[in-house]
C-alpha cells in the first residue's frame, strides 16, 4: 500500500490506522504468522498498533504480547508467565534515554562515571542474555536517542560527565554487544531521532501527558523504521535492482544528446548529483544485491552512455541490461526470470512517473519508490529500508560474481545438444556435510528467504539451528564450478525417529536449478540414513503460493506418495537398502574443501 | 469558522479515529458516549483534531479538556 511508504503521512495513518488494517487484511494475504513481544519503557499502545499496518504491508500478520507500562524489566527477568505462555517469536525491548536511572552528576569522578555506565549496560546484557535462554529468538533493541538538554552545551559530547558523552558510549556498548552476538538487533533510534528531528522524535507534551517516550505524531516512522529489521529478520528483505539510464543514472537523453552531453561525472552541479546517486547504487553491489537496467534505448546509445569516461557505474556491473522498446514490465519480468528471482524481490528505480505506474500496477510485490529530483534520489530510496542488513556475510560480497557466472553457463549450456555433456562440461565439485559453525550465518539466510525450491517453507533463526545440528541430521551443501563457486546452496534438516527420517526441511537456491544438487543432497542423505541404521525416508511437501515447482520433487526422487489432504499437503516415503546406488552423475562431492 | 462548521469537520475525525461513521458528538459529549474513547485513544484523538484544524494544544488545554463543548471553544479560540 503506497500510503504505508515513505514519504507517508503518520498522523494521516494513526487517524486511519482501523480503516487501514481492514484494507490490508483484505488484499494483502495470505500472511505469515508471527508472534511478537513488546516490552516497553513507556507507552507502548500506539507501538503495537502502527508497527501491525507495516507488517501487514510486508505480508506479516503479528499477535502482540505488551507488558504492562514500564514493566520492560521485571517481564524480561522474572518470566511473566503471561509472557512465557505467549511463547514469543520475536521480542521487542522498547527503552529509550528515559529509562537511565544512573546518569552522571557533575560531582561524579571518572571511575563512578564508568561504575554507573558498566551498571546501566549490564541490565540490559543481563536481560537480552535471559530472554534469549528462555525463549530462543531474536531480540530487537533499541539503542538510545540523545538527551533532551545539555548541561554544559556542546561539551556535553566531550566531557565524560555529559550525558551526550554517557549515551553515546552506552550505544557502543550494546553495538559491541550486538556484533558478537547474531540475535540481537539494534534499532537505531540514535539516528531516526536525528533523521526526524530530535525535538518531534522527543517531543516532551506527549511524555508529560501519556508517558510516550516517541513523539506521537513521528511514532508511525519510528514504527516504519522498526518493521524494516523484522521483515528482514523474516526474509523480505529486496534482492535487485532495476534502474532506468535517461534522467535517472545521467542528466540528459543519450540518443538524442549524445553521450558526449550527457550531465554525469565532476563538471557539473548536476553531473556531481548523478555521480554521487551512481556511487551509492553501486556500493550496493558490495552487500550483495544486483544491479540490472531497464531503459527504452537502442542497446549501442545505452552502452554508450554507461561506457562515458565520468560514468561510476560501467556495463559489467550490471547482470542484465535490457535497453530495448518494449513495455518496462516485459523487461522486468525477463530480469526477474533471467536471475530466477521473484519479481517482488525488485526495486524499480525510474524518473518517468508513468513508467512507476506501470510497474506498480501490473507486477504484485514489487517496490517502486516516488521519485523526484536527482539531489533527492538517495534519500528517496535508502529510507525504505529495502536492504535492512542483520549481518554480512561473504556470500554477499561475491553474490555479483556467483549471478554473472550463472548467466555465463546459461550462454553455455546453448552450446551442447545434450543437457549431461553440459553438466559434464561444468566440472561441478561439491561439500555436502552436517552444519558448522563457519556457515550458520549464510544457512539461515538461506532457510529464511527460499521460497520457490523449498518443500515446507518452515523457517528458522540461527538457534533453531544450532539446535537442530545437535538433535536432527542436518545437511548443508556448496557448490563450485568452473565458472566460479556459488556457496552455500542447500540446506536440509531430518528428523530421525525409530526407522524412519523424517524430512523437516529440504531447500535449495534457484541459482543451482537443473545442476543435479538435489540428487547429490539425496545421495548424502541415503547414505547417511543407511550408517545410522534408518530405513525409510519420509517426504513432506505443504504447497505455498510459491514452491509450486517442487510439488512433485518427492515423486520425481522415486519416493511413493503415502497421502495427500484436499490443500494438497502430501507425504512421500522412500525405502533405502543397502544396494542404493547413486543418482548424482555428474557432481564430485568431495569430504573437504580443496 | 462558525461552530457548526467546526462540528462538521469534528464529526468527520471523530468517525474516522472511531472508525465508525454513525458517531456524531455535541457539546455535552464526554468519553463516557464513546465505546473506545479511552485514556490511549484520546491522544490520538488529540493529535487528529490538531491535525485537521492546523492548531496545537498544550498541555493545559488538554487537561482542562472535560467535554467536547470544550474542545470546540478552544478551536474557535484558536482559528480565529
Amino acid at each position: 500500500m503506497k500510503e504505508l511508504e515513505y514519504p507517508f503521512d503518520g498522523e494521516w495513518i494513526l487517524s486511519k490506522k482501523k480503516s487501514i488494517k481492514k484494507q490490508l487484511l483484505q488484499e494483502n494475504g495470505p500472511f505469515l504468522q508471527k508472534k511478537i513481544a513488546v516490552l516497553g519503557g513507556s507507552t507502548t499502545s500506539n507501538i503495537c498498533a502502527l508497527l501491525d499496518l507495516f507488517l501487514l504491508n510486508e505480508g506479516i500478520q503479528a499477535k502482540f504480547y505488551e507488558s504492562e507500562y514500564a514493566q520492560y524489566y521485571a517481564d524480561a527477568m522474572f518470566d511473566n508467565p503471561e509472557l512465557v505462555e505467549f511463547q514469543p517469536d520475536l521480542i521487542f525491548i522498547h527503552t529509550s534515554n528515559v529509562n537511565v536511572k544512573r546518569y552522571p552528576t557533575i560531582r561524579d569522578s571518572a571511575a563512578e562515571i564508568e561504575d554507573k555506565l558498566t551498571q546501566t549496560y549490564q541490565e540490559f546484557e543481563g536481560m537480552w542474555e535471559h530472554l534469549y535462554e528462555t525463549y530462543h529468538c531474536p531480540i530487537i533493541q533499541n539503542n538510545m536517542e540523545p538527551p533532551a538538554y545539555r548541561l554544559l552545551g556542546n561539551y556535553d559530547c566531550v566531557d565524560l560527565h555529559g550525558r551526550v558523552s554517557f549515551l553515546n558510549r552506552l550505544n557502543e556498548r550494546f553495538a559491541e554487544y550486538a556484533r558478537a552476538h547474531s540475535y540481537l538487533h539494534l534499532h537505531d533510534i540514535a539516528y531516526l531521532s536525528a533523521v526526524i528531528g530530535l525535538d518531534r522524535f522527543s517531543d516532551p507534551f506527549y511524555w508529560h501527558m501519556y508517558k510516550y517516550a516517541v513523539g506521537v505524531p513521528v511514532m508511525a516512522d519510528f514504527c516504519y523504521s522498526l518493521s524494516h529489521i523484522i521483515k528482514a529478520i523474516y526474509g523480505k528483505n529486496k534482492k535487485a535492482f532495476v534502474l532506468d539510464l535517461d534522467n535517472t543514472l545521467w542528466g540528459g537523453i543519450v540518443g538524442d544528446d549524445g553521450p558526449e552531453n550527457l550531465e554525469v561525472g565532476q563538471e557539473t552541479s548536476m553531473g556531481q548529483a548523478y555521480d554521487a546517486f551512481q556511487t551509492y547504487l553501486k556500493s550496493h553491489k558490495d552487500i550483495g544485491i544486483l544491479l540490472n537496467v531497464s531503459s527504452k534505448n537502442e542497446e549501442s546509445n545505452a552502452l554508450a552512455g554507461l561506457n562515458h569516461r565520468d560514468c561510476v557505474l560501467k556495463p559489467d556491473d550490471f547482470m542484465v541490461i535490457k535497453a530495448n522498446w518494449d513495455p518496462k514490465n516485459m523487461n522486468t519480468l525477463a530480469i526477474a526470470e533471467e536471475l530466477n528471482l521473484g519479481a517482488d524481490s525488485f526495486v524499480f528505480v525510474d524518473d518517468n512517473p508513468a513508467e512507476r505506474e506501470i510497474i506498480s500496477s501490473t507486477i504484485k510485490g514489487i517496490s517502486v519508490p516516488e521519485i523526484s529530483t536527482v539531489d533527492k534520489y538517495i534519500r528517496e530510496i535508502d529510507r525504505h529500508g529495502y536492504f535492512e542488513v542483520l549481518k554480512l556475510s561473504n556470500d554477499d560480497l561475491s553474490r555479483n560474481d556467483m549471478y554473472k557466472a550463472n548467466l555465463q553457463r546459461a550462454q553455455t549450456v546453448k552450446n551442447f545438444a545434450d543437457y549431461g555433456q553440459y553438466l559434464a562440461s561444468l566440472e561441478m565439485k561439491a561439500i555436502i556435510k552436517p552444519f558448522e559453525p563457519l556457515y550458520m550465518a549464510r544457512i539461515a539466510q538461506l532457510t529464511n528467504k527460499s521460497n520457490q525450491f523449498n518443500l515446507t517453507t518452515k523457517r528458522y533463526s540461527q538457534t533453531e539451528l544450532e539446535e537442530a545440528a545437535q538433535s536432527r541430521f542436518t545437511f548443508y551443501g556448496k557448490l563450485a564450478d568452473k565458472f566460479g563457486d556459488n556457496g552455500v546452496v542447500t540446506v536440509a534438516i531430518g528428523k530421525p525417529e525409530g526407522d524412519t527420517l523424517h524430512m523437516e526441511l529440504w531447500l535449495m537456491s534457484c541459482r543451482v536449478l537443473k545442476r543435479d544438487m538435489e540428487l547429490a543432497l539425496l545421495d548424502a542423505i541415503v547414505h547417511r540414513c543407511l550408517s545410522k541404521g534408518l530405513k525409510k525416508i519420509r517426504g513432506y511437501y505443504y504447497p505455498t503460493a510459491k514452491n509450486a515447482m517442487v510439488k512433485n520433487f518427492y515423486g520425481d526422487l522415486g519416493f511413493t506418495k503415502l497421502s495427500e489432504d484436499p490443500e494438497g499437503n502430501s507425504v512421500w516415503e522412500l525405502f533405502l537398502s543397502e544396494g542404493y546406488e547413486n543418482k548424482n552423475k555428474y557432481i564430485n562431492v568431495m569430504e573437504e574443501e580443496a | 469558522m462558525t461552530r457548526e462548521e467546526a462540528y462538521q469537520k469534528l464529526n468527520k475525525v471523530f468517525q474516522e479515529v472511531f472508525d465508525d461513521d454513525e458517531i456524531t458528538v455535541g457539546d455535552a459529549t464526554t468519553a463516557k458516549d464513546i465505546e473506545d474513547w479511552d485514556s490511549l485513544e484520546h491522544i490520538n484523538l488529540i493529535v487528529a483534531v490538531e491535525k485537521c484544524f492546523g492548531i496545537k494544544f498544550n498541555i493545559g488545554e488538554v487537561t482542562s479538556m472535560k467535554k467536547v463543548g470544550d474542545m470546540v471553544d478552544l478551536i474557535l479560540a484558536k482559528t480565529a
